[in-house]
């Protein structure tokens, strides 16, 4: 075994530890965002898009970096548009919890 | 340093003859740094999303990160100069169609139909990442008298072409049965286990060939082949109560998936980032499986409504229901004290969250505490009740969870059941049935029961709820909307609201 091997490994397991920990703290309410944002996140699989263009020389290796790039560009941007949009419905009226504020329509 | 130097480069570089320019390492260096800055901006994004007011900083923060991310790479690739200029055309061209069609589809989705939409990332994510598998081995196997691929590139890289495929054709499957393309209820699939074994063997066989050091694209292509038809047969026999797991779970696998190809293509970024999800994606998947008390195997098995506990259904105990008109209703409810609303998907089915908000709007003029009990499994996806009633500016404090609720329903005067079946069915506390030890709203300990429902019809366990017949419950058998829309009218004309 290489020692990148080993570093890659040791990264992995120490970032999966890192996500059970902050991930752990999301609340209910947001699991919906949060599992959204998630996925934006894995739309980071463009920089490996953009990596396999990079060294491509031939017909099959066009196709495949295009289909990459259609894909990931779609799962990064789409998935971080939607997050925004869901969490801005968060958002509103921070404070409404009071009856008050609810009665004469305080919306933004 | 040294052991991240070779993290953006691809593969090992002696086995290169691309003709690779003498890497200069103080660039790489950089650009490996401006990565791991973007890793942070995602951990510490996705940290930000723990509580509602910061959320949406957190991803912002996650964005910035991932432009970073991306013009990091761009400026290397240019450095390289291996890319040719149809490289660049396809890249360019495919991220666009890609942004586009993704933009599209973010601006225009209705709330009701996010799982759809989350699945579809899910797919095009795990799809990307085996691709960018395949392209690199398609690659190193297309080089003349290249020597063997080194094992860690094989190994992850048919691991990251197998849950890839896996998740692209599972979750464009789970994508349609959502959507109602595909039946949501558990579809049998002939003969699926026995042919999903066949080709679990082939695709070991197929590694076991790679693996034996021969460079043989079209034995990886084989697999991907292979895995696609195991992710169609894995989700199709999966019904639509159990789709946040799936989900879920199918999320989990995107993460590894890209995960595995960080490793295929030596990328730091991708294998934080996809560590990251595969975690979210494995919390939520337990917490789903926890909330109806079935293991994920279970599952993945198929579960409710596939065949055996069809049987369970009972004579219907219909006799002692007793049901109620909108006036009475409406007049239970206006003089309460404490209302506790309890939605399930059937009220997002009817698309009736803005009336639910609108009643508990007037409620609350009339100093009635309303509040909101949200089952983990309300929805079809973890948490999704809570974005739909967001949406109808619900205030995210009013939703509690089933922990929070629970102890609460003795002192309410009315539980209000909209659209909710299974997860309030006390039956659930006894063992012998098909929901036991599934957690469940205390709706019975409120002092009274409102059940609005169309139908005595079974839910997705397909048992009778006792609920129903509880003598202190009233069923109100009406569409979610139009029941709803008649009793904001009685408040009104009852009660004198304007």
């Amino acid at each position: 075994m290489d020692t990148s091997l080993i570093t890659d490994v040791t990264i992995f397991v120490l970032s999966l530890l890192v996500g059970f920990e902050v991930i752990s703290k999301v609340p209910q309410t947001l699991h919906t965002p949060l599992m959204s944002a998630a996925n934006s996140i894995h739309g980071v699989v463009i920089v490996g898009a953009f990596l396999i263009a990079s060294t491509a020389h031939s017909t099959v290796g066009y196709t495949l970096a295009f289909i990459a790039a259609v894909f990931a560009g779609m799962n990064v941007v789409g998935g971080y548009t939607v997050t925004d949009r869901m969490l801005k419905m968060f958002q509103r009226r921070p404070a409404a919890a009071s009856k008050d504020a609810n009665a004469d329509g305080g919306r933004p | 340093m040294g052991a991240f130097r070779v993290v953006l480069t691809l593969a090992p570089v002696a086995l290169d003859p691309v003709g690779r320019a003498a890497p200069s390492y103080a660039f790489e260096d950089g650009i490996t740094l401006i990565l791991l800055l973007a890793a942070t901006c995602f951990v510490v994004g996705l940290h930000l999303m723990n509580a509602p007011p910061t959320a949406d900083h957190g991803n912002r923060l996650s964005a910035a990160g991932m432009v970073v991310a991306v013009a990091a790479t761009l400026a290397l690739i240019a450095h390289d100069g291996t890319i040719s200029t149809t490289g660049w055309l396809m890249l360019s061209l495919g991220g666009v169609i890609g942004s586009g069609f993704g933009l599209y589809l973010a601006r225009t989705v209705e709330m009701t139909a996010m799982p759809q939409l989350v699945s579809l990332f899910n797919a095009v994510g795990g799809g990307a990442a085996a691709l960018v598998a395949i392209a690199d081995f398609v690659r190193l196997a297309g080089i003349a008298h290249a020597p063997t691929i080194a094992a860690r590139t094989s190994v992850t890289s048919v691991l990251d072409v197998v849950i890839g495929a896996v998740t692209l054709s599972g979750s464009i499957v789970a994508a349609g049965k959502l959507q109602g393309f595909i039946p949501s209820n558990p579809v049998v699939v002939p003969a699926g286990r026995f042919v999903n074994l066949v080709l679990v063997l082939a695709a070991c066989a197929g590694t076991g060939y790679i693996l034996s050091g021969a460079n043989s694209d079209l034995t990886l292509i084989g697999i991907a082949l292979a895995s696609l038809v195991i992710g169609v047969i894995l989700v199709m026999p999966i019904g639509g109560a159990d789709m946040p797991v799936v989900i879920s779970l199918l999320n989990a696998f995107t993460g590894t998936a890209v995960a595995m190809a960080g490793f295929v293509i030596n990328s730091l970024v991708l294998i934080i980032a996809g560590a990251l999800v595969g975690a979210s994606g494995s919390i939520l998947t337990k917490l789903m499986a926890d909330a109806m008390n079935r293991s994920i195997l279970n599952i993945v098995a198929g579960g409710f409504g596939t065949g055996d506990q069809k049987s369970v259904i009972g004579a219907g105990a219909t006799g002692q229901v007793r049901s109620v008109g909108a006036d009475d209703v409406a007049i239970q409810l206006a003089y309460a004290q404490k209302v506790i609303i309890v939605p399930g998907y059937g009220l997002a089915a009817a698309h009736a969250q803005y009336a639910v908000k609108e009643l508990a709007d007037l409620l609350e003029k009339r100093g009635v505490e309303v509040s909101y009990a949200i089952h983990p499994v309300a929805g079809r996806m973890p948490g999704h009740m809570n974005v739909l009633l967001a949406e109808a500016e619900v205030p995210y404090q009013q939703l509690r969870t089933m922990e929070e609720i629970n102890p609460e329903f003795p002192r309410a005067d009315v539980a209000l059941v909209i659209g909710a079946n299974d997860v309030t069915n006390p039956a659930a506390r006894r063992p012998g049935n098909p929901v036991s030890g599934m957690p469940i709203l205390d709706v019975d300990k409120a002092k009274s029961v409102i059940v609005i429902k169309r139908s005595m019809g079974h839910g997705y366990a397909g048992i009778d709820n006792e609920l129903y017949t509880d003598p202190k419950t009233a069923m109100f058998f009406a569409d979610a909307q139009a029941g709803l829309r008649a009793i904001i009218a009685a408040v009104k004309t009852l009660v004198g609201v304007d």
